[in-house]
C-alpha cells in the first residue's frame, strides 16, 4: 500500500473515477492551469483536457447551478469549492435546486453531483473563511454529507461520493490536506454512512469526524498514558446518514460518550449524535454525554484565541473526566 | 360541575402523601371508587379513589411528587363538559375567581370551565426520596437485584453510578447462612471500598422514616422506661414446636416468635394492669389484647397488629404473622392493620442478639424484646447440662406498669413458655 498525503488521495479517486467513467467531469475556480487553489487536481488537465477540467469565474453560485444542470442532462458533475466559506453563495442551487430536484420530478431525474473543497477552521483565516458548515449542509434531506479523516477515506469516500447517485457534500480540510497516510491502490470505496472504529476502547467512547479525529486520538492516548483510561475513538465519517448502528454498538461497550465537532455547539452535529444516543441507548448511559465544540463565538483572528476557540485534546480530556466522574 | 381530587388523608398520621404513579392519566375516563393513583403514606402504599364520575382533567402532582393533605392534585370533569372545555384544560392554571369550594373531602365547585388547580408546592419538586442514578446504573440494579436505595452514589449528586454497582455484591453472592436472615430484614450491602466521594450522605427522610422518627422521639424521651430481663428455658417450647409442625405437616409452621406471640397474650390476660395504654389523664386497661408485631421492612419498620391473639390458636396466629408481614414487606398494610395494638413485641432472636431493649411504641405501656435461643451449661437439680436458653426484655412505661407488676407479668410469661401446656390451663 502507498503512503500518500490526503490531498493525493483525492486526487487520485478523482483521476480513477475520471479514467472509469468518461461522464465524471471537474469544474471549479482555478480547478485547471493552476491545478487546484490546494492542488487537488495536479496534472487533472493534462490528462482530461479543458472539456473535463474546466476553470470557472469567481461565480459559485452560477458554476454550481450549472453543474446541476449537467446532471439533470446525465453527467457527473464534481464541483470544486475553494473553500466552503464560498460555497455559502451558492447555497441556493445546493438547497433547492441539487436537493430537491429528485423529489419534485416525481424520482425522475437524479442529480449525481458532488460538491467538495475545504471545510472549517485552518490557521489565523479569521471569522468569514474560519466556518465549519457539517451541521448546515447536514440538515437538508435530500443531501448525503461525508467528511474524511484520513487520506484512504478520503479516496474511498470521494469514489462513492462520485458513483452515488445523489448529490453528495465532502467535506475536506486545508489542514488534513499535508495528512499522510496508507491509501489502498485502485478499487478502494468507503461506503457512505459508515463510521469506523479508529481506535478501540473500553471506558468512554470519542465520536468525532474529519479534523476532530486527530484530537480525540490524542485526548485517548493522553488518557491511556496518564489516567489509564481506554477510549475509543469513532470516526463517523459521513455526518449524513448517521451510522447510528456503530454509534449505539460503541456507546453500549463504554456506557459513556463525548462527541467532539469543528462546528459550533447550537444545533450541532453533535447534537443530532446526542439525540440519537438518548433515544436508543438510554439504558446503556452511565453518565450524560457532552459535547466539545469550537466556542459559540465567530472565530478569533488572534492566534491564542483561536487557539482556545478550538476543540483540542485538553478539553476533550476534561470533558471525559467528567463523564467517566474522575473529577 | 367539576370535582377537585384531594390528597386525603390516608391513614391517621398522615400530614403528607407522596404520588407513587397515577393509574389514570389527564382525559382518562374515570368512576367514582376507582383508584386513580397509589399514595405513599406516612405508612404504607394506599389508593386514592375517584369520588366522581367524569374525566381526570389538571393532574397538578407528578409521580413521585409530595404534596400536603388537602391539597389539589387533579380535577374531575364531567363526561359533557369534558367535550365542551377540552380546549380549555390546557390553558395554564389561574387564581379561579369564578368558582365557589365547598368544604370537605368532596368540593365540588360550579365553574364554567374546569376550575383552576389551587397552587401546589410544585417548584418541580426535585423530590428528595427518589434515587438518582445513572439510567446504566438503575437497569444493572434492576437485572441484579439490588436495591438502589442501599447505594452510596460517588457520582454528582449521590448520582449512583455503574462503578457502585460493581462495587456492591449481588444478592445471590451473599447469599448462604444468612440468607434466611437477608429476606427478612434487608440487610446493609455498603461494602468497604476506597473513598473518592465525600465522607458522607446526606439522604433526606422518606416518608416512614419522618414518622419513625416522630413517633419514637415521643417515646424513650418523654416516656420513663424501665426495663426487666429474665432467661427463659426454651427446652420444652422447642420439643412442643417440633411436635406441633410435625403434626401440622405442610399445612404450614409453628415458629418460636408466634409461641412468644401468643404466650405473651395469653400472660397479658392474666395481667390486665401491663396490657394498657397511657392517655394523659387517664389510663386505658384493655380487656382484648391486640399484639403488635414489629417487621422490619425496607427502609424502616412497621408493626402489624394480630387482633385478639390471645383468643387465636397457634396456628392461626402464625398464618397472620406471615400474611401480616408480607404485606408490611410489600407496604400493603391497610391502617387498621397496623394500628391498635395494646402491646407489642420485638423479636431480633434471628440475627443472633442475645438481649437488648425495645422502645415502647405508645400509647402502649409494655413491649418484649426477644433474643436468640442459644445452648446454654445450666445447672438443673444439681446436674450441669446443655439447655436452650433465650433472654427477654420487658420495657415499662412507668407511668402504668411498676417494677413489681412487670416482673410478675413477666414470670407468668416465662412459666408459659418454660412449660407451653400451661396455656391450656
Amino acid at each position: 500500500m502507498a503512503t500518500l498525503t490526503y490531498r493525493d488521495a483525492l486526487n487520485q479517486a478523482l483521476r480513477e473515477e475520471m479514467q472509469r467513467d468518461p461522464d465524471v467531469f471537474l469544474m471549479g475556480e482555478e480547478v485547471g492551469v493552476y491545478q487546484g487553489a490546494y492542488k487537488v487536481s495536479r496534472g487533472l488537465l493534462e490528462e482530461f483536457g479543458p472539456m473535463r477540467i474546466v476553470d470557472t469565474p469567481i461565480a459559485e453560485l452560477g458554476f454550481a447551478g450549472i453543474g446541476v444542470g449537467a446532471a439533470m442532462a446525465g453527467l457527473r458533475p464534481v464541483i470544486e469549492f475553494m473553500t466552503w466559506n464560498f460555497a455559502v453563495l451558492a447555497l441556493d442551487q445546493i438547497v433547492n435546486s441539487a436537493a430537491k430536484i429528485l423529489y419534485e420530478s416525481g424520482g425522475q431525474i437524479p442529480i449525481p453531483i458532488v460538491f467538495r473543497g475545504p471545510n472549517g477552521a485552518a490557521l489565523q483565516l479569521a471569522a468569514q473563511h474560519s466556518q465549519a458548515w457539517d451541521a448546515w449542509v447536514s440538515h437538508i434531506p435530500g443531501l448525503k454529507v461525508v467528511a474524511p479523516a484520513t487520506p484512504a477515506d478520503a479516496k474511498g469516500l470521494l469514489k462513492a461520493a462520485i458513483r452515488d447517485n445523489n448529490p453528495v457534500i465532502v467535506l475536506e480540510g486545508e489542514m488534513l490536506y499535508n495528512v499522510k497516510g496508507e491509501v489502498p491502490e485502485g478499487e478502494h470505496i468507503v461506503p457512505i454512512g459508515q463510521a469506523d472504529v479508529k481506535r478501540p476502547g473500553r471506558d468512554v467512547t470519542f465520536i468525532c469526524h474529519s479534523k476532530t479525529v486527530a484530537v480525540a486520538l490524542k485526548a485517548a492516548e493522553q488518557m491511556a498514558e496518564h489516567e489509564g483510561v481506554s477510549a475509543e475513538v469513532l470516526d463517523l465519517r459521513s455526518l449524513r446518514p448517521l451510522d447510528e448502528e456503530a454509534i449505539l454498538g460503541s456507546v453500549a461497550r463504554t456506557n459513556r460518550a463525548v462527541v467532539i465537532e469543528e462546528g459550533w455547539p447550537h444545533a450541532g452535529i453533535g447534537a443530532q449524535v446526542v439525540d440519537v444516543i438518548q433515544r436508543e441507548a438510554f439504558d446503556q448511559l452511565d453518565a450524560p454525554v457532552l459535547r466539545v465544540t469550537q466556542a459559540d463565538v465567530p472565530m478569533p483572528y488572534n492566534k491564542q484565541l483561536e487557539r482556545l476557540a478550538k476543540p483540542s485534546p485538553e478539553r476533550v480530556v476534561a470533558a471525559a473526566r467528567r463523564v467517566l466522574y474522575l473529577d | 360541575m367539576a370535582t377537585n381530587v384531594y390528597m386525603e388523608a390516608l391513614s391517621p398520621t398522615m400530614e403528607e402523601g407522596r404520588v407513587v404513579k397515577w393509574h389514570k392519566r389527564d382525559g382518562d375516563p374515570v368512576k367514582a371508587g376507582e383508584t386513580l393513583a397509589e399514595v405513599e403514606t406516612d405508612k404504607a402504599v394506599m389508593d386514592l379513589v375517584a369520588r366522581a364520575d367524569g374525566e381526570l382533567r389538571q393532574v397538578a402532582a407528578a409521580e413521585g411528587q409530595t404534596v400536603a393533605v388537602g391539597s389539589v392534585v387533579a380535577v374531575i370533569v364531567s363526561p359533557a363538559e369534558a367535550v365542551g372545555a377540552a380546549p380549555a384544560a390546557a390553558a395554564p392554571a389561574t387564581p379561579s375567581g369564578s368558582g365557589k369550594r365547598e368544604t370537605g373531602n368532596v368540593a365540588t365547585v360550579t365553574a364554567p370551565a374546569p376550575v383552576a388547580v389551587s397552587p401546589l408546592p410544585v417548584a418541580a419538586a426535585a423530590d428528595a426520596t427518589r434515587v438518582k442514578a445513572s439510567p446504566l446504573a438503575r437497569r444493572m440494579a434492576k437485572e441484579a437485584g439490588v436495591d438502589l436505595k442501599l447505594l452510596t452514589g460517588s457520582g454528582p449528586g449521590g448520582r449512583v453510578v455503574k462503578k457502585d454497582l460493581e462495587r456492591a455484591p449481588s444478592p445471590a453472592a451473599s447469599a448462604g447462612p444468612t440468607a434466611a436472615a437477608a429476606a427478612t430484614f434487608p440487610v446493609s450491602r455498603f461494602p468497604f471500598p476506597e473513598r473518592t466521594g465525600a465522607a458522607y450522605d446526606d439522604v433526606p427522610l422518606t416518608q416512614i422514616r419522618k414518622t419513625i422518627a416522630k413517633r419514637l422521639a415521643t417515646s424513650l424521651g418523654p416516656i420513663p422506661h424501665f426495663f426487666l430481663t429474665t432467661e427463659v428455658d426454651m427446652e420444652r417450647a422447642s420439643e412442643a414446636r417440633e411436635a406441633l409442625n410435625q403434626q401440622l405437616g405442610d399445612q404450614g409452621k409453628v415458629s418460636f416468635n408466634d409461641i412468644i406471640i401468643k404466650a405473651t397474650a395469653h400472660a397479658l390476660t392474666k395481667h390486665p394492669a401491663c396490657n394498657a395504654w397511657f392517655q394523659d389523664d387517664h389510663i386505658r386497661y384493655w380487656h382484648e389484647v391486640h399484639m403488635g408485631m414489629a417487621v422490619a421492612v425496607e427502609d424502616g419498620l412497621i408493626t402489624p397488629v394480630i387482633r385478639n391473639a390471645e383468643l387465636k390458636a397457634l396456628a392461626e396466629i402464625g398464618r397472620e404473622a406471615k400474611e401480616l408481614a408480607e404485606r408490611a414487606r410489600n407496604r400493603r398494610l391497610q391502617p387498621n392493620e397496623y394500628t391498635g395494638a395494646t402491646f407489642s413485641v420485638s423479636n431480633l432472636g434471628m440475627f443472633d442478639i442475645d438481649q437488648f431493649t425495645a422502645v415502647i411504641n405508645p400509647p402502649e405501656a409494655g413491649i418484649i424484646a426477644v433474643g436468640s435461643i442459644v445452648q446454654k451449661p445450666v445447672v438443673v437439680e444439681g446436674q450441669l447440662t446443655a439447655r436452650r436458653r433465650m433472654r427477654i426484655t420487658m420495657s415499662c412505661d412507668h407511668r402504668v406498669i411498676d417494677g413489681a407488676t412487670g416482673a410478675a407479668f413477666l414470670k407468668t410469661l416465662k412459666q408459659m413458655l418454660e412449660n407451653p401446656l400451661a396455656m391450656l390451663l
